[in-house]
């Protein structure tokens, strides 16, 4: 199976994981890589790369935008695995997790996409249309080729669906921790805490939590009751705000706040 | 082509099993809406089976929406055609003027009896959007409809129509702007309002259980044309027509007659300028099997899944997907799917406007112009059914644009 994101994972105990989404191609195609390698310096420990699709009918409007721009600039699912491809050129330990939608990937072929995602230096896939009930075909040919399927799960996931969810998953579970789209704001970090501890009950992997974290105070609240969190829309607003050439520059100091926040507080809790 | 010649024997009738349609359909959403479906598909299910239920159902179809709606021999278009008899299944004369209601009417019921208060949907045309205020303003609901800004623009009516009973029109300025960003919208609201809200889906598109439920409540279309062409004109249609765009209007009217093998069923998609051209509508004639919008089906996208823009004269079918039991008679052959341009919709409109007295609804004008070329080359004792879904009031200003008139 995939040891890069689960060595990676179980080293970090008892760490929590810092995991940034971006979208590929946003904001600029040539700065996908740069960016990657910024949120590595930051302190990144897996980075979800997003592969932008039309109708991201789950993404909230920083996302949609960033579809919008990565796609208008070229952007498919094969310049994600090509940027995947060099970034691995310089970067051999941190793990990849691509984040999208069923229909590329269709679009290529189930097969071809996990032998070619497989030679690029991928880790794990996330397709967030893909529900277990309908990943019996995927999910086995995936792990075939060391790609890790992640799942999620959310506040509304009944015990059941969960063993089915447990039955394809990998790498991680990935908590929705709201009911709405990705960027929003309300987060109850308290109902977040108890249903995750519920879920690593019936999981026997990390459980990250992703939706509405957006800065230091909610990544560590939510990182003191999980696995740890995963941060998009807000990472992907810090880019917006400046030039496209700055964007490596903009990510670095956006995670690296959230990192030594993070860890801080995680040696305080040792201390 | 006789349907012997079409028909795979081994792949009807249909049988689902968890809303999948041979290798279409099925529910492919975000996690958060897969225990709402759940919940749904359990609760329309008990429904069905309740008598109480099917006869209030069956009284709003009565008396609300005012079914059984006619059937009409259309002589003097049969005459210009030249050929068969063509006979028109009035849903142009339902209560807000097309097929609509008839899912409408049956989803919000659903809704009340599920408790739920707050009522969503998308709109392209807003035919689909007036029909949902329509029934929300008749049970108390609030009610949100999405629409895409670009048309929010083309259809000014139907956007203030939905003002006046009440609904909040909310416009949809992502991706291309059109119907299909309108679901996007209206999923994410689902996403975010699950517990109280609850989302009708105008047509056989989306997660399990829309495709059959939708289908369900449309299907009275069918059942009441079968009987009303065993009456009138004694005997079966040689074939039935029906334009698709997600295919609500095809399928309600095809769907009693699957184990016709005797009976042609012909869906006819949006050629737009052409399906040569790019700028269709026609994901049948023209797409690739995809996933969009919950569900596995046809689509036009690009060599990378991109699902790219359509077009057509008509809003309605102005749609880049198209419902998976269509994509699946498809590939068994039980129907046929052709494609009829922006032009020949255009033709069809004022033909039947002139010799009949009907104005129909340039989606349904697609089903007239093909019907018209099929009857020319039937025998005059054949007959062809047409499902004219739809009265074209709402398109007078497209037409008289196209025409170059001002009014």
């Amino acid at each position: 199976m995939s040891n890069r994101l689960t060595d990676t994972l179980a080293a970090l105990q008892p760490r929590k994981a810092l995991i940034p989404y971006l979208t590929a191609g946003d904001p600029a195609p040539e700065q996908t890589v740069a960016v990657m390698h910024a949120l590595v310096e930051a302190g990144a420990d897996v980075i979800e790369l997003g592969v932008p699709f039309s109708d991201p009918m789950a993404d909230g409007p920083v996302i949609q935008r960033a579809c919008e721009r990565a796609l208008s600039a070229g952007t498919t699912l094969s310049t994600v695995l090509e940027d995947v491809a060099v970034f691995r050129r310089d970067n051999s330990h941190t793990p990849v997790v691509l984040m999208g939608y069923l229909n590329p990937v269709e679009a290529m072929g189930y097969m071809h996409f996990a032998e070619r995602a497989q030679a690029a230096g991928v880790d794990g896939v996330l397709l967030v249309d893909l529900t277990p009930e309908e990943a019996g075909d995927i999910a086995p040919m995936l792990k075939n080729h060391g790609l890790a399927p992640v799942f999620l799960a959310a506040p509304n996931t009944g015990d059941e669906r969960l063993q089915l969810i447990a039955q394809h998953a990998d790498g991680y579970l990935y908590y929705v921790s709201l009911k709405g789209v990705t960027g929003s704001a309300t987060l109850d970090t308290q109902a977040v805490g108890a249903r995750v501890a519920q879920l690593q009950q019936h999981v026997e992997l990390p459980v990250m939590v992703g939706f509405g974290i957006s800065d230091a105070d909610s990544a560590c609240a939510i990182a003191a009751v999980s696995d740890g969190v995963i941060i998009g829309s807000a990472l992907i607003q810090a880019m917006e705000a400046g030039d496209s050439a700055a964007a490596p520059d903009a990510a670095k100091a956006f995670l690296a706040k959230i990192r030594s926040a993070m860890d801080a507080q995680s040696s305080e809790q040792a201390a | 082509m006789s349907i012997a010649q079409t028909l795979d024997l081994q792949a009807t009738p249909i049988v689902e099993t968890d809303g999948h349609f041979g290798r279409y359909g099925g529910s492919f959403v975000a996690e958060t809406l897969v225990g709402p479906l759940q919940e749904l598909t359990r609760a329309y299910y008990r429904l069905m089976a309740d008598a109480d239920f099917r006869h209030e159902l069956d009284e709003d179809l009565a008396h609300y929406v005012g079914r059984p709606s006619p059937l009409y021999y259309a002589r003097r278009l049969s005459d210009k055609a030249g050929g068969a008899r063509i006979w028109l299944k009035r849903e142009d004369l339902n209560h807000t003027g097309a097929h609509k209601v008839n899912n409408t009417v049956g989803q919000a019921l659903v809704a009340s009896r599920m408790g739920k208060r707050r009522i969503i949907a998308e709109t392209g045309a807003g035919q689909h959007g007036v029909a949902t205020a329509t029934v929300a303003a008749r049970l108390g609901l609030e009610c949100v409809v999405y629409m895409g800004a670009e048309d929010i623009k083309r259809q000014a009516p139907n956007v203030y129509r939905m003002k006046l009973l009440g609904a909040t029109v909310v416009p949809v300025t992502s991706g291309s702007k059109t119907l299909k960003d309108a679901l996007n919208e209206a999923l994410r609201d689902w996403v975010a309002n699950v517990d109280d809200t609850f989302y009708i889906i105008g047509t056989v598109a989306g997660p399990h259980p829309y495709p059959s439920m939708v289908r369900d409540f449309q299907a009275v279309i069918g059942r009441e044309a079968r009987a009303q062409m065993q009456q009138q004109a004694g005997a079966l249609p040689d074939a039935v027509v029906a334009c698709v765009g997600g295919g609500s209007n095809a399928i309600g009217i095809f769907h009693p007659f699957l184990n016709d093998a005797n009976v042609r069923l012909i869906g006819v998609e949006a050629a737009g300028d052409g399906v040569d051209t790019g700028r269709h509508s026609a994901p049948l004639s023209a797409g690739r099997a995809g996933v969009l919008h919950g569900n596995r089906t046809y689509l036009i996208q690009d060599e990378h899944g991109q699902i790219m823009p359509t077009h057509s004269v008509s809003a309605g079918l102005d749609y880049p997907g198209v419902g998976p039991e269509h994509a699946h008679l498809k590939d068994t052959g039980r129907a046929e799917y052709v494609a009829i341009t922006d032009d020949q919709a255009m033709a069809a409109f004022h033909q039947l406007t002139r010799v009949e007295g009907i104005i129909p609804a340039l989606e349904s004008a697609h089903a007239i112009a093909y019907a018209t070329e099929l009857a020319a080359e039937l025998a005059p004792e054949q007959n062809v059914l047409v499902n004219l879904s739809g009265r074209g009031d709402k398109d007078v200003n497209t037409v008289a644009e196209r025409d170059g008139i001002e009014l």
